[in-house]
């Protein structure tokens, strides 16, 4: 196969309960740069239930959307999704495919890459064109200690990027594309039943602007209740390190790092959080990180912007406080 | 009942040390042991196991030392296992490993139900188990939390799925990749632990595979993506400013501020 043979940039458009996810429009963003170098058209493939502003994909710099309806798409299903995923792909031959790697993506692609016997990097930081047209794929790996460069041989290239690594396209009303509706060409089996949703998250720490975390240092369930109440005066919400998780004070919802969410708020507040590598993967892209830790030499310090040594149970609720007196002198 | 466990040997990561001039993990930093994922693989397949009459095999792919975690994986209580070594299966990518799996699955035939632990802590892809899957022709189920019904045909399974936790059911044959919040996986019994020490590990080369495997599809000529060039990456500059004891004043004062200028941030 040549590379001629394929042309564009092909973008998973990933919806759910009818709204199309966020991170489509950061792949849509990536894929706008890409496909300057390249000189090739950006398609989006959505796969979902009627009824879903496929048009917002058109802003986001999509040239052409695949529009695949049918109420089945509403659930989960990675056979079908991929059985109807890889017809398009066949019938579209994109020389660059961008999924996002949320916990449906990363379940998904592999089966996709698999069937179109094509490689797949995972969780891509960065992506980049070379000079023979090839992507680039950086990710990664042993613990973020290195960034591996990797390259596909085969076509389509593959590669899954988190939720939040990149900035989203900003919305042009004004721009133009097509939107083309199909049907599904494959049916869905019954070797895996979605039998219900049992329960909708309770918080979204991906997408917060602030996140006010503890660690170890917390040594205490309740403590979380003092982590809320800043939380919540700043308008954000609470997380914990993996110590956390383990002990089980909070849900997995709540894990920040490697094994965990990767977040980029604003503000990011460590409370009692010492700062393995797996934890600090997670929060780099936060905008300000403030540690509190009684240990100076704790290695989150290394990564903060504003350090406090300190017992995290004297300087949050006097934090509390001057946050509260402020807004009152601001009012 | 046939199940498969997949099982990797890794670094301990927690342990490992890195040289960020060469761009590699200093293997002597650290010793090696199964990834701590599988362990919940296993620790899922003995507990269906307890309720049918299963035959639970532990499968890896890696160098003759790997043999260890096939052992390992026997004294926790598999029925056996076999490793999958062969020089022409080095440098294998996501994809050549599955594919040599699946071949490997195949070849042992009749099996009901696949798990492998979510990723792995030195790939941390999570692409192998779904992948695999593929090359079978079988569904899967990702990340799955907790094991509902266990039956002789089917399992139902908590999951979770885009914002929220789904009650899913497989049919078998079937594969199903788990996390840690699934089990606490049991200890290795010491007799067993002694048994196995002497015991030869069942390993299969390329030579032992007739139809089941195309040999252009396994190892580094299998595989699609090439690690061309290592980076080490550079470090992020933050402002770095730190208050200690008496500061604290100065300290709490600014810090308020700085949480309160965040709807100007980011612009």
């Amino acid at each position: 196969m040549t590379e001629k043979e394929y042309n564009g940039i092909f973008v998973f458009a990933e919806q759910r309960g009818g709204e199309i996810h966020h991170v489509s429009y950061e792949l849509l963003n990536k894929a706008e740069e890409l496909a300057a170098e390249l000189n090739c058209p950006i398609f989006a493939a959505l796969l979902g239930p009627t009824g879903i502003k496929a048009e917002e994909l058109i802003y986001r710099g999509a040239n052409k959307v695949y529009y695949l309806e049918d109420q089945a798409f509403g659930q989960p299903d990675e056979l079908f999704y991929k059985e109807n995923l890889v017809d398009l792909i066949d019938e579209l031959k994109p020389e660059i495919i961008l999924v996002g790697a949320t916990n449906f993506g990363r379940s998904l692609a592999p089966r996709v890459a698999a069937a179109l016997d094509t490689g797949l990097t995972a969780d891509c930081t960065e992506l980049r064109v070379d000079q023979a047209g090839k992507l680039l794929q950086i990710r990664p790996a042993f613990s973020e200690n290195i960034l591996a460069q990797i390259e596909t041989v085969t076509y389509p290239q593959m590669a899954t990027v988190r939720y939040k690594e990149f900035v989203e396209r900003k919305r042009d009303g004004t721009l133009e594309g097509e939107i083309i509706k199909k049907r599904p060409t494959k049916v869905q089996d019954q070797s895996v039943e979605i039998l219900e949703l049992l329960e909708q998250q309770e918080i979204n720490i991906a997408e917060a602007e602030v996140v006010v975390a503890g660690g170890k240092g917390i040594k205490k369930a309740a403590g979380f209740e003092l982590l809320q109440r800043l939380a919540t005066e700043l308008g954000g919400v609470i997380g914990a390190s993996r110590d956390i998780i383990d002990v089980g004070y909070l849900s997995k919802e709540y894990q920040i790092g490697y094994s965990g969410y990767r977040i980029a708020p604003k503000i990011y507040i460590a409370c009692g959080i010492s700062g393995a590598p797996q934890h600090v993967a997670g929060i780099k892209e936060a905008d300000k990180i403030i540690a509190i830790n009684t240990d100076p030499s704790a290695p989150i310090f290394e990564v903060a912007d504003y350090g406090i040594v300190g017992d995290l149970y004297q300087v949050i609720p006097r934090l509390i406080e001057e946050v509260e007196e402020d807004e009152r002198r601001d009012n | 009942m046939k199940i498969i466990v997949l099982i990797k040997q890794v670094p301990e990561m927690e342990r490992v040390k890195f040289d960020t001039t060469r761009g590699v993990i200093n293997r002597k930093s650290a010793g090696v042991e199964i990834n701590p994922f599988d362990l919940n693989a296993l620790e899922a397949a003995l507990q269906i196991k307890e309720e049918f009459a299963a035959e639970v095999i532990a499968l890896s792919m890696g160098p003759t030392r790997a043999e260890g975690v096939i052992k390992e994986a026997i004294a926790r209580g598999a029925d056996d296992g076999i490793l999958l070594t062969d020089r022409k299966f080095s440098g294998a990518d996501t994809r050549a490993t599955a594919y040599l799996l699946a071949s490997a699955i195949d070849k042992i035939g009749n099996v009901d139900l696949v798990i492998a632990g979510e990723m792995t802590v030195d790939g941390d892809t999570a692409q192998v188990g779904p992948q695999t899957a593929e090359y079978l022709g079988l569904a899967h189920i990702a990340y799955v939390t907790k094991l509902e019904e266990i039956t002789e045909d089917y399992l139902t399974v908590v999951a979770p799925t885009w914002d929220g936790n789904y009650s899913k059911k497989i049919n078998y044959p079937g594969l199903i990749t788990v996390t840690k919040d699934l089990n606490t996986p049991r200890l290795p019994l010491l007799k067993r632990k002694l048994e196995v020490r002497e015991a030869e590990v069942e390993k299969w080369g390329i030579a032992d595979f007739e139809t089941e495997l195309d040999p252009q599809d396994v190892g580094l000529k299998g595989s699609c993506t090439r690690v061309r060039k290592i980076e080490v990456p550079s470090p992020v500059e933050r402002e770095g400013k730190m208050w200690t004891g008496d500061q604290l004043r100065e300290a709490i004062t600014e810090v308020a501020q700085i949480c309160q200028e965040k709807d100007r941030m980011g612009e």
